[in-house]
């Protein structure tokens, strides 16, 4: 294929609509609608649950960072509670922007603009890119979120582990966005009507970063932005690491969740922080299943998927080395094994993409 | 000119559920509330032209499948990003255990 543009206004976007690979129609496992309408159903216990304890677990693990600050014996609280705030910050985001967190909308709503100011993302701009990602999954030139790009760029990928990149960019959207103007990719997929929404958060959250820069001038020291801003940067690696797995080092350019998405078997810490979204293929199938039914969905669907990774150690391991063979042919990707019970791919639908599969 | 159409028995959508119905070249979504009555809505999703048919009914609403965007059915009206537009609505009616539409 060559090299890859990943504009959302350049040549293979264009491609992209003209070849159909553009809103086309994904494969599915078949489920009943039965079935499929028991995982869709929404509660709010169980995120009422995990939102009790991740902000009590913030609420406590900051006020001990703060009662031994500046002492170094602050260091694992601050650790533990930059992991909460730039890391399960982005799965909560994540999945109140599908709305299936809670079954109560306002709920949803209160969670996704909190954890959209954490992790420094424009609660409307992200509203629409991610649900051009679920469009698009890893279509070039339409997906806005393609963590990977081809070739990698391991600088940036390790700086991201400390929100340098994403931090960087979205400071400059902030402020770009609280002065009253869109960037030309932002309005290419945000509709008018929804744009001034933009601006009025930037120009609150804005507000919000002056104030505690002065509080943190005023008192001398960097102990208020400890709290709110830099966890987006010394918590942001855990949600970086898992970002990675959902699609690193997989194909591009398919209609196929099965060969471009990664489930993997997690600890129930990391589960607890990405909240299921180690179900990525699963959840990429069907986006209506709540995170806290896709263990079941999983184990519903797995004889119609490849083996899921048994670790992240392990998906880690698998993933690496296809991306730095990926720096010397950025068409190289994991095509992974389906079960003899699976469907197979559509080798046909994806002849031009699957030709370059790992041999 | 309008006409009533034969679109399904009342009894083949569950409560809380919906049903596709196309005719004609079109595509309906029919659905039947939690308090027995029946609507019907255009079966496309004004956002990406998603079909709703897998949607999921939660009380008054349908949620589109591929980016749970929210319409109120009997309205039509677009309740949640990241649709804008509503869904056109069409009357039903119930006679002799089938559901009609008009078109
Ligand atoms: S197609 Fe229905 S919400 Fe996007």
């Amino acid at each position: 294929m060559g090299l890859r543009d990943y504009s959302m206004l350049g040549p293979d976007a264009r491609r992209a609509v003209e070849t159909g690979l553009a809103a086309a129609e994904w494969y599915h496992t078949d489920i009943s609608r039965k079935e499929m309408k028991e995982l869709m159903k929404r509660s709010d216990d169980p995120a009422i649950r995990d939102t009790v304890i991740l902000f009590g677990a913030m609420i406590v693990l900051a006020g001990l960072g703060i009662a031994l600050w500046p002492s170094w014996w602050s260091a694992p609280f601050w650790l533990a509670y930059g992991v909460l705030y730039g890391s399960a910050m982005d799965s909560r985001w994540h999945e109140c922007s599908h709305g299936t967190a809670f079954k109560t909308r306002r709920y949803n709503d209160w969670l996704y603009n909190v954890a959209s100011f954490c992790m420094m993302r424009n609660p409307h701009t992200w509203r629409w890119s991610h649900a051009r990602h679920h469009t698009d999954t890893i279509i070039v030139g339409r997906d806005p979120e393609i963590a990977v790009m081809r070739p990698p760029d391991f600088i940036r990928l390790i700086a991201n582990l400390f929100g340098l990149v994403d931090v960087w960019h979205a400071i400059g959207r902030m402020l770009l966005n609280a002065s009253g103007r869109l960037h030309p990719e932002e309005a290419s997929y945000i509709p008018e009507a929804e744009q001034h929404r933009v601006i009025r958060v930037a120009r609150i959250w804005v507000a919000i970063y002056a104030a505690v820069i002065a509080l943190a001038v005023a008192m001398g020291s960097i102990l208020p932005l400890m709290v709110i801003g830099l966890p987006r940067l010394y918590g942001a690696w855990h949600h970086i690491m898992t970002g990675l797995l959902q699609h690193g080092g997989l194909a591009d350019n398919v209609i196929d969740h099965r060969l471009n998405s990664r489930t993997v078997y997690m600890n129930p810490v990391s589960r607890f922080i990405y909240w299921n979204m180690n179900y990525h293929v699963e959840h990429h199938m069907f986006p209506m299943v709540p995170y806290h039914q896709l263990p079941r969905l999983h184990e519903k669907i797995k004889h119609d998927l490849p083996a899921p990774n048994r670790s992240i150690p392990e998906a880690l391991a698998e993933m690496i080395p296809a991306l730095r063979r990926q720096l010397r042919n950025e068409d190289y990707f994991l095509k992974r094994e389906l079960p003899t019970t699976a469907r197979p791919y559509r080798e046909d639908f994806h002849a031009e993409a699957l030709g370059a599969a790992a041999q | 000119m309008t006409q009533w159409i034969d679109a399904c028995a009342t009894d083949e959508i569950d409560e809380e559920d919906l049903v596709r119905f196309d005719h004609d070249g079109r595509t309906f979504a029919i659905y039947h509330s939690p308090d027995g009555e029946f609507f019907c809505t255009d079966g496309l999703c004004t956002h990406e032209q998603v079909h709703l048919e897998d949607g999921l009914v939660m009380e008054y609403e349908i949620e589109c499948p591929k980016h749970n965007a929210t319409f109120d059915y009997r309205t039509g009206e677009a309740k949640r990003a990241p649709a804008c537009v509503n869904l056109n609505t069409y009357r039903t009616k119930v006679e002799n255990g089938r559901v009609l539409i008009e078109v």
